[in-house]
């Protein structure tokens, strides 16, 4: 059994309704997508601002109605349940940790909201868990009574991902978790989710726009553009021999050392307009392989060699 | 709390308002224990004395009643009224405005129209409706200087919430199992309550001369009971022959007022985080200057930057934020500054232009040249011309250097037009051309967006447009790449790229990033702790890294490629910049430290053209 289930998952934002006439069509952000995670599995999402990553994510712990679709956990549909009701299976990594946090509380108020809300707990048990929480995270007790802007960037992250802990969730949906840290303590930050992992059986949905880090820490990568899903593969097939032109180009844009700067997209390149999605597939505007089949018809997600998928006409053959 | 005290009252007029007010305050809290006569009790015989007679020290009033004893009665009153109309409406207003913010949506548009519509009436009419609907008397003038300050309340904090609930930890709280009400009172309320403090510190002294001007018109406080207005009232038929009487109340309220506001204003300002970083005086157009020791001679570089120092002084802290940096760069040349946040690389990239904010910065030491021309301490009107037109900023937050109120394509042609002579339509097609330049798909149509309605990436590179408006000699890039997606990061590079290799521009590029620095710069300069540690070739540091730190820092970048692994890190953080450890800055993190290396200052040697700085380098393999 899965962990994580998605079908036909599509968020569509309203739009002001003009004075005369009937209301827009809406902004599509989060285009019908399924796909499911294993338990144990950490899923890497990426993609480019605004292609819904956030969204996606913000629906899949409840803070966002779904238009359409499922959300399924462990087997059980969640319908409209709550963000209480979510919290206790799936909890949310903010990208900002110091954001994430209120600035007038201090961590021990901060810690205790889900175990006593969620959980019910009485004060000692709350006491006895906070500590083993922070012994698993390495952070000092004494810090519980400190304020938030006292902590560096990548203790606050610490001290949100020990907060979403509180909770006991099956499934941590990490929304670009190191984006905001330095690099000698993103890697610390990482190794300690990876550490987590493994202790405590979660499964990670991990969100970012960073490709090697995604890299390092995923089993399967799904890519996203234009609120779609455009391929899903391995994470160490995906950037290495991608099949979707969109994946291709995002892999050769990331700087890399030793390799020379080049850029891979021609100039002029249009990108869509969500208002006004272009008929077919949405990256025609930006891809070299484009036809006239590519901009009449939506190309559906198809399973092409062993554990890759990807929705384009017109595939990288490797 | 006692920090924000010294700030309040280091602002001298909060000081005098506080001190009036506490005057008024003992003196009306203290006004039943005195020996006064009874306000009430007339004497018609004794009526218009003038101030000083006998057993009257202000006079008497028209019904011969003892004026001191009625102005203090009355300043009892109408201070009470006023504060309790302010706790009212403050209480209301905020809880409407919170609601609001916090729901948004229908329920915003509907609160927020009523609220409207309440503002749109001029408010002493307002008041006057409802006191005539309700009938003259204390009580209501109460209820409807309270009723007509609510919109100003609730709109004010509308505005505040909205900026908090679209904040992380609102949705945090609700994953963590807090219903609506519980988060408005407790996530919300704590945040909101000092600007609730401020708005009401600010309106106060309003409310009480309202209420005074709902007496004085006769519908507050009925005789004979005193307050303020009322007594004004009563003395203005004798305003000509005895004017002591209506000059004692209104005295009374003036101070009152004054000294409310003057407080107000200085607790608003004391609140203000701006002020509370730095000194209480205004910031200054350029950074402060005290430099000591000498000032190294000029060099035949484009720009260079020569041993600077720069400071914050901070309460009785000092933080070297840049101790000591030397850089230059050539026509043409792209040289990198890479390390780690808080290591200095903004501050030493600001002071090139004197834009360090002062108070609290300081630059103290060595001088940055343009073609030999030390900028340092220069007036500021030769910083002024050449920021921009010979040295351009790109800064990592666009929206720094956008105006959100005007169209792009208008400050564009703004820029452009305040250093070259161009026509407005000329100006418009540069503008655009820029657009394009930078890639702005549409460029025609996108000219006239505001900047609010452009994605952060689009932002950006009209960032990078306003920098190349008037074709500088030199770029300094914040981190301009950073916030942006990579496959605009890519086309932004490969720009910057071009107008150097075209132009001879030349480009300072301030990042962390290596896979960047690798692709674009020609030299590089790793920093830590406000000082540079390592500089040479690019290609020579990334493929032999000799400082420590250099060499930890690029193996904990992961690189596309290698699968899932465990990255490396570096224990530990980077030192305290008011608190740096005695010789080495990297010493308590470094797997190789000597006792030596926490002696003496490490001095950045080796060949001309990779410098390193310390006593153990790795070796080349
Ligand atoms: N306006 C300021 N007031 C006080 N301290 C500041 C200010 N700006 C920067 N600093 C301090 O100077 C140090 C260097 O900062 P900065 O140059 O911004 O680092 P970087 O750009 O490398 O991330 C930091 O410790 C920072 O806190
Ligand atoms: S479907 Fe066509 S346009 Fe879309 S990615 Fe594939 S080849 Fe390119
Ligand atoms: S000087 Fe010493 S402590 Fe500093 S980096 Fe070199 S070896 Fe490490
Ligand atoms: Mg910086």
């Amino acid at each position: 059994m899965p962990a994580l289930k998605v079908e036909h998952l599509a968020k569509t934002f309203p739009l002001k309704r003009p004075l005369f006439g009937a209301a827009p069509p809406g902004a599509r952000a989060v285009r019908p997508m399924s796909f499911q995670v294993e338990a144990g599995e950490t899923l890497g999402v990426v993609g480019e601002s605004g292609c819904g990553k956030s969204t996606l994510a913000r629906m899949l712990v409840g803070l966002l109605e779904p238009t359409e679709g499922t959300i399924e956990i462990e087997g059980e549909a969640l319908g409209s349940a709550g963000p209480a009701e979510f919290g206790k299976l799936i909890q949310y990594v903010f990208q900002d940790p110091q954001g994430s946090l209120n600035p007038r509380k201090t961590i021990r108020q901060v810690m205790e909201a889900p175990l006593r809300l969620l959980h019910g707990m009485a004060k000692p048990d709350r006491d006895r868990r906070i500590a083993e929480i922070f012994a698993s995270v390495n952070l000092r007790e004494e810090y519980l009574d400190r304020y938030p802007h006292e902590f560096s960037g990548g203790q606050a992250q610490r001290i949100a991902i020990a907060r979403a802990l509180a909770a006991s969730p099956r499934i941590i949906v990490l929304d670009e978790p190191v984006s905001a840290l330095d690099v000698s303590v993103q890697a610390q930050v990482l190794n300690l989710l990876a550490d987590l992992k493994t202790r405590l059986g979660l499964t990670y949905l991990f969100i970012t726009h960073d490709l090697a880090v995604v890299e390092a820490v995923s089993d399967r990568v799904v890519v996203l553009y234009f609120g779609a899903v455009v391929e899903i593969g391995r994470a160490e097939r995906v950037f290495a021999s991608p099949r979707h032109p969109y994946t291709s180009l995002l892999a050769k844009s990331a700087p890399v050392v030793g390799r020379s700067l080049a850029a891979p997209e021609q100039k002029g390149t249009e990108l869509p307009d969500p208002l006004n999605p272009p008929p077919g597939c949405a990256f025609a505007g930006r891809c070299p392989r484009a036809t006239d089949l590519c901009r009449a018809r939506e190309p559906e997600l198809k399973q092409m060699g062993e554990d890759q998928l990807a929705a384009c006409h017109h595939p990288l053959e490797h | 709390m006692s920090a924000f005290l010294t700030l309040l009252f280091r602002n001298r007029l909060a000081a005098m308002g506080a001190g009036v007010i506490a005057a008024i305050l003992l003196l009306v809290l203290t006004t039943p224990f005195l020996p006064l006569h009874d306000p009430d009790v007339t004497a018609t015989a004794d009526r218009f004395m003038r101030p000083f007679a006998e057993g009257h020290p202000l006079g008497t009033d028209h019904l011969g009643r003892d004026l001191l004893s009625r102005l203090l009665h009355g300043t009892r009153l109408s201070l009470a009224v006023g504060v309790a109309a302010a706790l009212i409406a403050a209480v209301i207003g905020s809880s409407i405005g919170m609601v609001a913010g916090y729901f948004g949506g229908r329920t915003d548009n509907v609160v927020m129209r009523g609220v409207d519509m309440l503002m749109a009436f001029p408010y002493i009419l307002l008041a006057l409706a409802i006191v005539a609907a309700l009938g003259p008397g204390l009580m209501n003038a109460l209820i409807a200087v309270a009723a007509v300050n609510v919109p100003f309340f609730a709109r004010n904090i509308r505005g505040v919430t909205v900026g908090l609930a679209g904040r992380e930890f609102i949705d945090a709280a609700r994953l963590a199992g807090m219903g609506h009400a519980r988060i408005i009172l407790t996530e919300l309320l704590p945040n909101v309550l000092p600007v609730i403090v401020i708005a009401m510190s600010t309106t106060v002294g309003w409310m009480i001369l309202e209420t005074a001007g709902l007496s004085f018109l006769g519908l507050g406080s009925q005789p004979p009971q005193a307050d303020l207005g009322s007594m004004l009232g009563e003395a203005r038929s004798a305003m000509i022959s005895h004017p002591h009487t209506s000059v004692v109340p209104g005295l009374m309220i003036f101070l009152i007022v004054m000294s409310i506001n003057l407080l107000g204003d200085g607790v608003r300002d004391a609140l203000d985080p701006r002020l509370r970083s730095g000194a209480l005086s205004r910031p200054r157009a350029t950074t402060l200057v005290r430099r000591q020791g000498d000032i190294p001679p000029a060099t035949d570089d484009l720009l260079a930057i020569q041993d600077l120092r720069t400071e914050f002084h901070i309460g009785k802290r000092n933080y070297r934020a840049v101790g000591g940096v030397s850089l230059a760069v050539r026509p043409g040349e792209c040289l990198g500054i890479i390390g780690e946040s808080g290591s200095g690389k903004s501050v030493t990239a600001l002071s090139v232009m004197g834009l360090v904010a002062s108070p609290p910065g300081v630059i103290s030491g060595g001088a940055v040249r343009f073609l030999g021309e030390d900028l340092i301490g220069a007036p500021y009107e030769t910083l002024r011309q050449k920021r921009g037109d010979r040295v351009a900023y790109v800064f990592q937050d666009p929206l720094s250097t956008l105006h959100p109120l005007y169209r792009v394509g208008r400050q564009l042609a703004e820029t452009i037009r305040s250093h070259h002579v161009l026509s407005k339509a000329e100006a418009r097609a540069r503008a655009i051309q820029l657009l394009n330049d930078v890639r702005i798909p549409n460029a025609e149509r996108r000219v006239d967006d505001y900047p609010h309605e452009m994605s952060g990436g689009m932002r950006q590179r009209v960032g990078i447009a306003m920098a190349l408006a008037n074709e500088p000699d030199v770029i300094i890039a914040d981190e301009p790449t950073t916030a942006l997606d990579v496959t605009v990061q890519a086309q932004i590079l490969c720009l910057l790229d071009d107008l150097r290799r075209e132009r001879g521009l030349a480009i300072i590029f301030i990042t962390h990033d290596f896979g960047v620095v690798a692709q674009l710069c020609d030299r590089v300069a790793v920093m830590y702790a406000g000082g540079i540690v390592e500089e040479g070739p690019t290609q020579v540091v990334l493929d032999t890294p000799a400082h420590p730190y250099t060499k930890r820092l690029i193996a904990c970048v992961p690189e596309p490629g290698g699968g899932r692994r465990e990255l490396a890190a570096i224990p530990g953080l980077p030192p305290v910049l008011d608190d740096l450890p005695p010789g080495c800055a990297f010493a308590p993190r470094c797997y190789k430290a000597e006792e030596s290396c926490r002696k003496g200052e490490v001095p950045l040697q080796g060949p001309a053209l990779h410098a390193v700085r310390c006593l153990f380098p790795e070796r080349a393999h």
